[in-house]
């Protein structure tokens, strides 16, 4: 069923008796021609991209627990595509231009809201380093404009621009960035790829790979065993539990990053912010609540939560910044598992294993990623070549020497 | 958490900095044959199991040894902390 304001109209008179489920539950084949596993943001839309734009069929997500209930369910919304450098930067605004069109695309109302983005500067060095980031940006077709201290407080009348510590000296605004309801995300791609003949088995755990000499040839599940000519893993933070079942170690360690959402409020932040002198960023979503985050707790951990110190430490530089934050109760915390890579970058490549291929490392930027890295995985799976704005995000970069590292923090996951 | 001290008891995890996976203590041996190889893995592989994981942390705001912490990463229970330079000599790492 197409989504149409006909449609919305003609359900309203009629009890809305004629929604359906918007996708199917199928029973697993005994062979597919591609399996994803992992039903998050990014296995979706690799599905998706697969059936629509690169015309594979027979092809199966498989999803432990419920589509959607990984990270895509469980971060802050972000979209942006402001990043340094050219292993990077190209993908992330392909994937912002992939966002601009994603409702029309797949039908689908995601609520993208392109309120912007504003990372604060508190210091000479850092506005030098936020104007060759905009610089880059521009020179990759992304938008950034440089803020003065006044054009910020304009918009943005609550912040403390004259903290005695960090006072705010600028900005580096990219209007395109937004934010999007992320669950919607989950659910348009799983509709979009089902619509198209995606199978998407959920309560499907894969306890292994059958690799018999150097290739794989389908998966162990808790269903029974799964034929494949390729499959793709995008588990996100299982990515090391799951690959370690093909005896593979991945450069990245698994962390969980915390994020808080306040009571509902009336409209008061427009856009995101983020605090330039620690780590906090903050939105409001369409409900009211202020949706914010900060560090890593900092330490491998596969339980998704985390502890008090982060807690405290997000808290405080909230309210270093914005000190109306005080007045906000917060309502709701959770934990989610961080594929960290040793980079801080993302890898997409194919495995030393014929026919077995993988993305992750997605760090905590990985919700912004979700289009293109779904395309580029679809890419590289339905070609077996990487796709011209994804080609840096490989495996053998650190044996070669070729990190992706944003931050400049060296092989220290939990510093990325 | 709490990290139990072999010297100084019960601390607070906040006054510790965590570095990683223990085996960043096995540092390969620069001049053999394979050290290229043998520096990409120790670099840059990680195990990252889901269960139990020994790991350093240092004691930064306290009396800056550093610890050999065995922890369950999916309860994050600690069930072990040992002195780093212990483990180290005991594997003739150090003096």
């Amino acid at each position: 069923m197409r989504y149409s304001g006909f449609q919305v109209i003609k359900e309203a008179l009629t009890g809305h008796k004629g929604w359906k489920p918007v996708w199917r539950d199928p029973e697993p084949q005994s062979h597919y021609d591609i399996i994803i596993i992992g039903g998050g943001g990014h296995g979706l839309a690799t599905a998706y991209y697969l059936a629509k734009e690169f015309g594979e069929k027979k092809i199966a997500v498989l999803e432990k627990g419920w589509i959607g209930g990984g990270n895509v369910g469980r971060n802050t919304t972000i979209i942006r595509s402001n990043y340094l450098l050219d292993g990077n930067e190209p993908f992330y605004e392909m994937s912002l231009k992939l966002w601009e069109g994603l409702e029309q695309d797949f039908n689908y109302n995601a609520m993208v809201s392109q309120r912007g983005i504003l990372n604060l500067i508190h210091s000479d060095a850092q506005r030098d380093a936020f104007t060759r980031r905009g610089n880059a940006m521009m020179l990759n077709g992304a938008d950034a404009e440089m803020l003065s201290t006044e054009q910020i407080l304009d918009r943005y009348p609550f912040l403390n621009v004259n903290d005695a510590r960090f006072p705010i000296k600028g900005g580096l605004a990219q209007h395109r960035g937004g934010t999007v309801r992320h669950d919607a995300v989950a659910w348009g791609y799983a509709r979009g790829a089902d619509m198209r003949g995606v199978d998407i088995i959920q309560n499907c755990e894969v306890t292994g790979f059958r690799l018999e000499n150097g290739k794989c040839l389908g998966v162990e599940t808790s269903r029974g065993f799964i034929g494949a000519n390729k499959v793709g893993c995008a588990v996100a933070g299982s990515s090391s539990r799951l690959m370690s079942k093909a005896d593979m170690q991945l450069p990245m360690e698994s962390h969980v990053l915390q994020a808080f959402v306040s009571e509902g409020l009336k409209p008061v932040i427009p856009g995101v912010i983020t605090f330039g002198a620690g780590h906090f960023y903050c939105s409001q979503s369409d409900k009211g609540g202020l949706v914010f985050g900060g560090d890593l707790d900092g330490y491998n951990s596969y339980a998704q939560r985390g502890n008090m110190p982060v807690v405290e430490d997000v808290c405080e530089s909230g309210m270093a910044l914005m000190p109306m934050l005080g007045r906000a109760r917060l309502l709701r915390m959770w934990g989610g598992i961080m594929d960290m890579s040793m980079d801080g970058s993302p890898i997409i490549d194919k495995t030393h294993i014929d026919g077995l291929y993988f993305n992750g490392g997605w760090c905590y930027g990985g919700f912004k990623a979700t289009p293109a890295s779904g395309f580029c995985f679809a890419h590289l799976l339905s070609r077996d070549a990487p796709h011209p704005n994804a080609t840096e995000f490989r495996f053998d970069r650190f044996s070669r020497g070729l990190m992706i590292d944003e931050k400049g923090m060296g092989n220290q996951p939990n510093l990325h | 958490m709490i990290i139990n001290h072999p010297l100084l008891g019960p601390r607070d995890a906040a006054e510790f900095t965590y570095l990683g996976d223990a085996s960043l203590i096995n540092r390969p041996d620069w001049q053999s044959e394979t050290a290229a190889q043998d520096f990409y893995e120790y670099g840059y592989l990680r195990s990252n199991p889901a269960g139990i994981h020994r790991e350093l942390w240092f004691h930064e705001a306290g009396d800056r040894s550093w610890l050999v912490v065995t922890r369950n990463t999916v309860t994050h229970e600690i069930s072990n902390v040992e002195m780093a330079r212990d483990v180290a000599r005991t594997q003739g790492r150090s003096k």
